[in-house]
């Protein structure tokens, strides 16, 4: 699709009322989930543009999770470059390290409305599930994190952070062991255990309400983002990057910029050992469309349509789906999606650990290593904003192991 | 008249309530399924439910998910699930068989292109767990232009104004999913089942199969009660979990008392004896 389509499109409008952004998206669930799904879809189509719903969200941005984050101007960097400004968007400044809070706070809310008792999440790097039990306890809610048995492993500390607090946390061991059989188990409970319990799901992805209610929990950074830079350099960036595994952080910045036509947007995928081998995570750089997890999108899998297995060095894009929307905004040429390799993401993580004095997840650390190569090729008067999406505390022991360094 | 239709109406007219099993195709190993279908409707299957293997079963159980690991480790594919069923109407003209699956493999193969080869292997009818009505109109008419049938699941949570579309679309029979839960984990309470299922009648037209949480005979005896058809799997893909090392007659020998476990005690339910 050209750029003249682009402009008439609406992006406020999607997805369409049944969750769909063009052929992607939808609901793809068991029956017994049907009626689960369009209860919480009506509730939250209730309460989003309640203004009481809203001033109690804004209030826990602010006093709880510590919003609006700072949007930073990395000049050291952005001089050893050599090129573009770059801006950091210190989502790492969040309570509990990350953006994924931004989106359990709201889920927490409407699980308190819908009267449930019990919360649910699936997680890979363990943000999701340490932001889940941090909403759940609280709340008060009892709460179950399903995470890949292999995940449980390398996020080692963030798996204490959810038992201390006071989450059950349940190594999944069936299937790649990793976070898209943590999602197939919290699936499977929410089934059984449907009439009191709510499903935090952590991306933009599963059935409708899902993707569209994780994208508007998130979003929030985006919107500060663009205000921020107004305010700063009284003009939009040229380009807003973050990177991608399931897409919350990426559409949590891109949403604000979707009708900004001058804005570039680059979603940073996982490119594990490469993209020319079989073991990465990039389903937006070398998938097809299909259906899993309760929507339709671009998925890494093989010709007899069966899930293949993932590799990345993080294990929060260690994931062979992606959003609906981003899809979307791929097919209809509004965004771009690269890859940055393991030893790239290392590079990255290195060059602003240690000339920007901030420790970025493995993550988030894809999109600094896509602006190493970008940067240098666009002017010094022009701007990049990458979500910090995440501090690397929980990563330790991985980077300990790869840097050689004792832990 | 396809084979499901004639099927349930020639057990009617008997006032019979069918016994279904369920096996994963390609379990314990795809050379074993075809004698197992046979084995089964040997002893007392009335129809057959052939699940196709795929690596992300959300909605089934653990006895379910390790015997698609199992099928998988030998890479059974959706073309290969057809060639079984092929073979297998070599021998069988008479008993419907249905597929119950996820649709990501069926829309890899190309629904058109399923929907002719499902019909020309000898397919009678379709389950697409995670293909709700909503989204299905085009599929499920793709799939009803060839003649198979589309079985829909109702579960305990299904609100009435959900089975008006499936009514629509459902042909054969439609799946009553006896409890809230995966397969094969968790007892079916019947009081529930039978103020769910009469409620369903009113909506809906065909003959109602219960499965899910149908772990032994008293179970089978009480879902005959209310069903036309009573749903068996996890406790037989059990059975072939235990057996699986073993060889094939070793595997068929140990599914007959189960088989006629079943079999008598729905039996016994259509003749008003107790068990």
């Amino acid at each position: 699709m050209s750029n003249s389509n682009i402009q008439t499109i609406d992006f406020s409008q999607y997805p369409d009322k049944h969750g769909h952004f063009g052929p992607f998206g939808g609901i793809f669930a068991p029956e017994t989930l049907m009626a689960p799904l369009e209860a919480l879809r009506d509730q939250y189509e209730m309460v989003k543009d309640d203004p009481a719903f809203k001033a109690e969200l804004l209030k826990d941005y602010q006093d709880y999770i510590g919003r609006p984050t700072p949007l930073y101007h990395a000049k050291r960097w952005s001089d050893h470059l050599g090129g573009a400004q770059i801006f950091l968007k210190r989502e790492d400044l969040n309570h509990t390290g990350a953006h994924k809070i931004n989106n359990t706070i709201g889920q927490a809310l409407l699980a308190k409305r819908l009267g449930k008792t019990r919360i649910i999440a699936e997680t890979g790097a363990g943000q999701h599930g340490v932001a889940s039990a941090t909403v759940a306890a609280r709340l008060g809610l009892e709460c179950v994190v399903y995470m890949g048995a292999d995940d449980v492993v390398r996020q080692a500390p963030n798996v204490a952070r959810m038992k201390m607090l006071g989450a059950t946390v349940v190594p999944v061991e069936s299937g790649t062991r990793t976070l898209k059989d943590a999602l197939n188990e919290a699936m499977r409970d929410w089934v059984t255990n449907v009439d009191n319990t709510f499903y935090i799901i952590g991306t933009v992805a599963g059935p409708h309400p899902y993707p569209m209610m994780v994208r508007d929990f998130q979003a929030i950074i985006g919107q500060e983002a663009r205000q921020q830079m107004l305010d700063q350099e009284g003009a939009l960036p040229d380009v807003v990057m973050a990177c991608v595994g399931g897409g919350s952080n990426a559409m949590g910045l891109f949403h604000a910029f979707l009708p900004d036509e001058s804005v570039r947007i680059i979603g940073v995928e996982a490119g594990g050992d490469g993209l020319d081998t079989q073991r990465h995570a990039a389903p937006l750089c070398k998938g097809t469309p299909g259906v899993l997890h309760g929507n339709r999108t671009y998925l890494m899998q093989d010709e007899a349509g069966q899930i293949m297995g993932t590799h990345s060095i993080s294990a929060g894009l260690d994931y062979p789906g992606v959003g609906p929307e981003l899809a979307w905004l791929k097919d209809i040429g509004r965004a771009e999606f690269v890859a940055a390799t393991d030893d790239e993401a290392m590079a990255g993580w290195r060059d602003v650990t240690q000339m920007e004095g901030i420790i970025s997840a493995l993550e988030t650390s894809h999109a600094l290593a896509y602006v190493m190569k970008l940067a240098p090729t666009m002017a010094k008067t022009q701007r990049i904003i990458i979500n910090l999406s995440g501090r690397g505390d929980k990563d330790m022991n991985t980077i300990a192991k790869i840097e050689g360094f004792e832990f | 008249m396809n084979r499901i239709e004639a099927r349930f109406a020639s057990l009617q007219a008997q006032q019979k309530t069918a016994l279904i099993p369920y096996i994963t195709a390609g379990d314990p190993h795809p050379d074993m399924t075809v004698a197992l279908m046979h084995h089964l409707v040997a002893q007392g299957a009335d129809l057959l439910e052939l699940g196709v293997p795929f690596s992300d079963p959300l909605a089934d159980g653990p006895t379910i998910q390790k015997a698609v690991e199992r099928a998988l480790a030998h890479r059974v594919t959706l073309r290969n699930v057809l060639a079984m069923v092929t073979k297998f109407r070599e021998r069988d003209d008479q008993t419907p068989v249905i597929l119950m699956g996820y649709l990501n493999p069926i829309e890899a193969m190309g629904e058109a292109e399923f929907a002719k080869s499902a019909v020309a292997a000898g397919l009678d009818g379709v389950l697409t767990v995670d293909m709700p009505p909503e989204e299905s109109v085009g599929y499920h008419q793709t799939l009803a232009e060839q003649g198979l049938a589309c079985v829909f699941l109702v579960s305990p949570t299904t609100p009435s104004t959900r089975l008006g579309a499936i009514a629509e679309q459902g042909k054969g029979f439609v799946y009553y999913v006896s409890l809230k839960g995966v397969t094969g984990v968790g007892q079916a309470d019947a009081g529930d089942v039978a103020s769910h299922v009469a409620a369903l009648k009113q909506h809906v037209d065909l003959p109602v199969g219960i499965g899910f949480g149908v772990r032994d005979a008293q179970a089978a005896y009480k879902m005959a009660q209310h069903g036309e058809a009573v749903i068996i799997g996890s406790v037989l893909v059990n059975i072939i979990e235990q057996y699986q090392q073993a060889g094939l007659d070793e595997v068929l020998a140990a599914l007959t008392p189960k088989m006629a476990e079943f079999r008598q005690a729905i039996d016994a339910a259509d003749k008003g004896e107790s068990l």
